[in-house]
């Protein structure tokens, strides 16, 4: 049994009149894929513990539509866009957080032109902002103290929106050393999944992105790949699975290596 | 007398032949569409500065960018003996600026031959990257042929150039004191003063006189040459990495043009729009979206084109390509300019079988509009090619002269779905999904079940 997150859609919250402090974006992935749901499930926590006042839209929710604009189907992506930004406008929602980069992308750089214009914030970058303001207090580490940790910049948080920081400050505040692989930061390499090509069969060539990424990984040594997006956590999974390697090293949201820290649960 | 003819026939003709030159790849760029750009002058100087000026994105590979840099100040220092063989050719004077600046002339040209044998260390280390050392990017399939004589023949003509300034200088040292009447003092430069010495001052005063005029034509005329090779060649790049970094999209890079049609259509359908906006104007023709050929290209995607100096740091960081896809970033980039090129060519040729049958009548004269040679961008850019991308912006990431790859792949792509209604057929269960449940997978469950 889990215990009650005590999760709030904008509708309940509208119901009872009133506003949160931020809306969590949950995304398609930590929506419905079953590794990505308890990403979804730390994060609150964390803001349950940080005393944030937040909600989410629930069944109101679409897809933020980058598969489909990257898959090239811009009416998909359109119908999508301006579906989301409608029901977000309808709430008069100004400050979003979500826990996947290309929710994150889109809704900052893609839907302003649509008429959907609202801050948009990294979970990471809010949790580092919850440290810095003392509302989440992480120096007491428990969980990954001992364990060496890698960290993999997705490419969406990075190389596209240029956000390096926030992520290795977080872990740097959780008192973690990162052992850093060869490509990292703007250097990074990407899991394979961008591009909508988490939703097909690879091109022919000699061997998968997120196999080449995944054994980078492993020849740090590391025992716990921390990432920041969902699609990222399963290619790396799935890139360990090739070697072997899944029972040894596991691939960690931020958030998720944090509520484990605070005792959270995982 | 005669010098100064031949020199000024040889200046026109460099003159004339350069504009036409040039004048037909500024036409092959405007076949490119036009596009929404943020006209924020200081800030698109400032990236050019930074950029193409100040080389501040080579430097991600130390030691190449190094040596690039070696030639790329030679190169700007250079210009000032340049400019003085110019001015000398015309009037038919020897060393103009000499006496006027007197210490500081010496200590210009000394400036020149210093970086000119930085420049040639820098060439033959090139030189023995590419046909000896055998760096991988520099032999992918994309590279085979004109590619690769193309980079050999640039550093062949540069060290033609340097050989030419050496000879100049170090058989006019020695003609100083021999016929100072005509060859006035300079000082001694810092390195010619040594070749004059120990070499060139062995041979009789008639060898000299012809050596410093084969090197001062010879420095002349490579250069000349240059700017018409380069209209040929990926050393185009010197002078269009400038308007290329100017003219860089100061958009977020995470952003995907926005298509106002297909937005306007889909709003309308919604029900979204004002009253007005919605009489949509659906002509008998279907639109086509995304791009097949380089006219539906931004012009910017054009420039990218022929300012790419085949240098393959974006295939050396695509993850594509290093898995061992068939995509190669540089190769789409050269793709692209080949189809220009090859489309202003046949335009040029006013060949009437190049128009468009339905558009053929009696006197139609071929345009960019009414072309059509029965062949397109995907005659060289295959599917497999822009379906493996996975948009990591690595290309863009690591392109030293800020071209967008990616940005020609998506179109690409638009063009693929929207248009040909095709693509991967694994998309198409993510597409049903994503138009019936909003939603990239098909899920029987709430969409906050997670949270219960």
């Amino acid at each position: 049994m889990q215990e009650e997150l005590n999760v709030k859609t904008m509708a309940e919250f509208a119901a009872e009149g009133k506003e949160p402090d931020i809306l969590y974006w949950v995304g398609c992935a930590g929506s419905y894929d079953a590794r990505a749901q308890k990403v979804s499930r730390a994060f609150a926590k964390l803001l349950n513990k940080a005393g944030v006042s937040f909600a989410i839209l629930g069944n109101e929710e679409s897809c933020c539509g980058d598969p489909a604009r990257r898959a090239g189907n811009e009416f998909i992506f359109q119908m999508l866009a301006l579906q989301n930004i409608e029901v977000l406008n309808g709430y008069n929602i100004k400050k979003i957080v979500t826990a996947c980069p290309h929710g994150y992308n889109t809704l900052k750089n893609e839907y302003p032109e649509l008429g959907g214009n609202f801050e948009v914030i990294h979970h990471t970058q809010f949790i580092e902002q919850l440290i810095a303001d003392g509302k989440l207090d992480v120096s007491d580490n428990k969980y990954a103290k001992s364990t060496k940790v890698t960290y993999h910049d997705s490419c969406y948080m990075g190389r596209v929106n240029g956000e390096y920081k926030a992520p290795r400050n977080i872990l740097n505040s959780a008192k973690i050393e990162i052992t850093e692989m060869e490509r990292s930061g703007v250097n990074g390499f990407c899991c394979g999944a961008g591009g909508a090509q988490m939703f097909k069969e690879e091109e022919k060539g000699d061997k998968r992105v997120n196999e080449e990424r995944a054994n980078e990984a492993i020849g740090t040594g590391a025992k716990i790949i921390a990432a920041n997006c969902p699609f990222c956590i399963t290619m790396l999974e799935d890139g360990l699975k090739a070697y072997e390697k899944e029972d040894e090293i596991k691939v960690m949201d931020i958030a998720e290596i944090l509520s484990a820290d605070l005792d959270l649960g995982q | 007398m005669i010098q100064q003819l031949i020199f000024t026939i040889v200046t026109l003709a460099t003159i004339i032949l350069s504009y036409r030159a040039y004048s037909f790849i500024v036409k092959n760029i405007k076949f490119g569409r036009e596009y929404e750009l943020i006209k924020d002058n200081p800030a698109r100087w400032k990236t050019m500065i930074l950029v193409a000026l100040g080389q501040g994105k080579m430097f991600k590979y130390f030691l190449p960018a190094l040596f690039h840099l070696f030639i790329y100040v030679a190169f700007i220092f250079t210009q000032i003996e340049l400019l003085e063989i110019l001015v000398d050719g015309f009037f038919g004077k020897h060393r103009i600026f000499a006496l006027p600046l007197g210490g500081f002339y010496t200590f210009i040209i000394s400036l020149i031959e210093i970086l000119s044998v930085l420049a040639f260390i820098a060439t033959i280390v090139f030189l023995s990257r590419r046909n000896i050392i055998n760096v991988k990017r520099f032999h992918k399939p994309e590279m085979k042929g004109w590619p690769f004589t193309d980079a050999n023949l640039i550093l062949l003509g540069e060290i033609l150039l340097i050989t030419g300034i050496f000879l100049a200088n170090s058989s006019d040292l020695v003609l100083q004191t021999r016929l100072p009447e005509h060859f006035h003092h300079t000082g001694q430069f810092a390195v010619s003063a040594y070749l004059a010495k120990y070499v060139f001052s062995n041979f009789s005063t008639g060898t000299l006189l012809v050596l410093e005029r084969i090197g001062w034509w010879l420095h002349l005329t490579v250069v000349y040459g240059f700017i018409l090779y380069l209209t040929i060649s990926k050393h185009l790049h010197l002078i269009f990495a400038f308007p290329n970094t100017f003219f860089t999209p100061l958009t977020p890079r995470g952003k995907m043009e926005n298509m106002p049609v297909i937005m306007n259509e889909v709003k309308s359908m919604m029900g979204l729009t004002e009253g007005g906006e919605d009489a949509m104007e659906m002509s008998e023709e279907i639109p086509e979206f995304g791009a097949r050929d380089i006219q539906a290209l931004k012009w910017k995607n054009i420039l990218d084109a022929y300012t790419c100096t085949e240098c393959g740091r974006c295939t050396d960081n695509c993850p594509a390509n290093i898995t061992g896809k068939e995509l190669s970033p540089r190769k789409i980039v050269m793709m692209v300019r080949d189809r220009a090129d090859e489309i202003g060519k046949k335009l040029r040729s006013k060949d009437e079988k190049y128009i468009r049958e339905d558009l053929k009548t009696e006197g139609t004269k071929l345009t960019i509009e009414n072309f059509d040679d029965g062949k397109s961008l995907f005659d060289y850019i295959s599917d497999q090619e822009i379906f493996a991308c996975t948009t990591c912006n690595a290309c863009v990431e690591q392109c030293p002269v800020l071209i967008n790859p990616l940005d020609i792949i998506l179109q690409m792509r638009r063009y693929r779905i929207l248009t040909d209604s095709a693509g991967p057929s694994d998309w198409m269960p993510m597409f049903t999904s994503l138009e019936n449940s909003g939603s990239v997978w098909q899920m029987q469950e709430e969409r906050d079940a997670w949270a219960k």
